[in-house]
């Protein structure tokens, strides 16, 4: 990299005309910067103001903090933070776990492997709602397929959906289902990078598979494995479509998530509280991304 | 006994997996052709009769033909949103590549911010108001390029980084402006990348849900996602009809999938690796 840009410099040397202006001009940047500078980057700046306010788009009134003590106050509301929680840690617990099972499996010598992966990645490509209605109805507690599977062989499923302290977990196992093929092939691609040579070199001293597993797959493949938690708990924090699909947030406020909050604050027409949800979720996935961040940088430092 | 007990579990392995993936899609085409009381019972069971034209036909007509309405408006804002995303990442992405300077810092954080920070809603709503672009496609197409731009920029970066810099120079001895050089040098040398960004992003776009959910409200307005949802309503006591949209709204992915295989797959753990 270093020598390249030098060579680069000495033989721009000669050309004293483009000297002044580079052949790489910032304002290539500029059309870019503008759609993002006005349409994401202005409105995230000014939802910190409208957050302190109450709002009716027209005109705003300062209530300081009262929106925040407001979101941390009602129990509907502190439900939506926990359950956000709880979504994320355990999607992207059970993405990890599956995701590198099911890599492990589809890069062993097994047959019809590459169909076996485009089985798994496709449902990431499937729209989310969709997903969402046809598991509604898969999940249903006493004709749906699930419950009725599961009774063949002598269990009795709960209601998936209609018990309240249920519904935040089945509707997270959806988007496992849902978004594991990403995960998994994430983790293939990670495997795939470790050279054969070291399995070779365990299996000749005798390490069986498991070993090889837990002291070669493991541990090297471990960069894989922080994107996907990064990537599945960020995703698991954003989520909206899916527990709208399934839920709407019941019964109750039983299922509702920070986005669907946001979501029916908004729709009530209380949008200072509905900006202050938006902020609260800015707040938990920066706590995710600014150590991520440090992370990346200083891994191409390393480089 | 060991390496017998291994291949049984793999084979167990292999068949629920296939089991858990395949079922669901199974489930939804099954529904999707029975007749309407047949679809109510929500077994998994083959259909005695098939009214799968009948199905379709109600489906496409349901509301004054809005899922066709939907399909145009979706491949309105696809096709813009795509076109204006491979034409501006390419450009920062090759000069963020290229060029050092104070601002790769700047750019990278922004770049990385874009990719996590959900957007801040109710203010979108509100500027888009306030600059007319509220409820329309083509705010619509604006709103999704500055979403997914990180995402684009991340791949087309990490592209330029293989095309050697002799190539820009040659052009520049020659005489070739900066904006010759990125349109006849540059950009047709990113055609691999390329493919790989409209394929992803076209997805991506098409399967959007919350955004056209909140900036884009009416009825001729309608995205695919969204029929989805009004007719969730319309259709409560309808299953096959709900799933025979399903099915309609998820073939366009298929297609492209079963097309573009390596190249989303590609995409999208490299998007997913860099960031």
């Amino acid at each position: 990299m270093m020598a390249m840009s030098s060579s680069a410099t000495a033989s721009n040397a000669p050309l004293t005309k483009r000297q002044r202006t580079s052949p790489y001009p910032t304002w290539f940047f500029l059309p870019a910067a503008i759609i993002y500078g006005v349409l994401f980057l202005f409105p995230t700046f000014s939802s910190i103001y409208f957050s302190l306010t109450r709002w009716t788009l027209f005109d705003s009134t300062f209530i300081g903090l009262d929106n925040f003590a407001q979101f941390f106050r009602e129990p509907f509301l502190i439900q939506g933070v926990i359950n956000t929680i709880i979504f994320a840690l355990v999607t992207c617990t059970l993405k990890v776990v599956f995701g590198l099972g099911l890599a492990v499996l589809l890069t062993s010598d097994i047959r019809m492997r590459a169909l076996l992966r485009s089985i798994v990645f496709f449902p990431v490509l499937v729209s989310a709602v969709g997903v969402g209605i046809a598991f509604t109805a898969m999940m249903h507690p006493t004709r749906g397929i699930i419950n009725i599977a599961l009774d063949l062989v002598g269990i009795s499923g709960p209601g998936w959906l209609t018990n309240p302290a249920l519904a935040i977990y089945s509707v997270a196992l959806v988007e496992v289902w849902r978004g594991v093929g990403l995960a998994t092939v994430i983790f293939i691609a990670g495997i795939m990078s470790i050279p054969q040579d070291y399995y070779e070199a365990a299996r000749i001293d005798g390490a069986s598979a498991w070993e090889r597993f837990c002291y070669i797959t493991l541990p090297l493949s471990r960069p894989a494995t922080v994107t996907v938690i990064i990537l599945s708990f960020i995703h698991g924090l954003r989520n909206f479509e899916l527990v709208w699909a399934m839920t709407r947030g019941g019964p109750g406020f039983a299922s509702d998530v920070l986005a669907s909050v946001i979501y029916k604050q908004y729709q009530a027409g209380f949008y200072g509280l509905s900006t202050a949800g938006n902020v609260v979720l800015f707040v938990l996935i920066a706590l995710m991304a600014i150590p991520l961040y440090i992370y990346l940088n200083r891994r191409e430092g390393h480089q | 006994m060991i390496a017998l007990r291994r291949y049984g579990l793999t084979v167990i392995a292999v068949f629920s997996t296939v089991i858990i993936f395949i079922v669901p899609f199974l489930f939804i085409v099954l529904t999707a052709i029975k007749d309407r009381t047949e679809a109510a019972r929500l077994d998994f069971s083959w259909p005695t009769n098939f009214p799968v034209w009948e199905n379709f036909w109600t489906v496409i007509s349901t509301r004054n033909f809005m899922l066709v309405t939907a399909y145009i408006n979706s491949t309105l804002i696809t096709v813009g949103a795509v076109t204006l995303l491979v034409i501006l990442a390419a450009m920062v992405g090759y000069v963020r590549q290229r060029r050092k300077g104070w601002w790769n810092g700047l750019v990278d954080f922004l770049v990385l911010a874009g990719l996590m920070m959900p957007p801040a809603v109710v203010p979108t709503i509100w500027l888009l108001q306030e600059i007319g672009l509220f409820a329309t496609l083509h705010g619509m197409v604006f709103i999704q390029v500055a979403y997914n731009l990180s995402f684009c920029i991340i791949l087309y970066r990490a592209f330029i980084a293989t095309i050697p810099r002799e190539l820009d120079e040659a052009a520049i001895i020659d005489g070739a402006r900066p904006l010759d050089v990125f349109f006849r040098v540059i950009l047709p040398l990113l055609k691999p990348v390329t493919v790989t960004v409209i394929v992803v992003q076209s997805v991506t776009i098409f399967n959007d849900f919350v955004n056209p959910l909140y900036y884009l409200p009416g009825n001729q307005n309608v995205t695919v996602q969204l029929t989805l949802y009004n007719f969730q309503s319309q259709f409560s006591t309808a299953y096959n009809l709900l799933f025979m949209n399903i099915l309609l709204v998820t073939i366009p992915p298929l297609i492209v999938f079963l097309f573009y295989n390596r190249q989303i797959v590609a995409g999208m753990t490299a998007g997913a690796v860099k960031g």
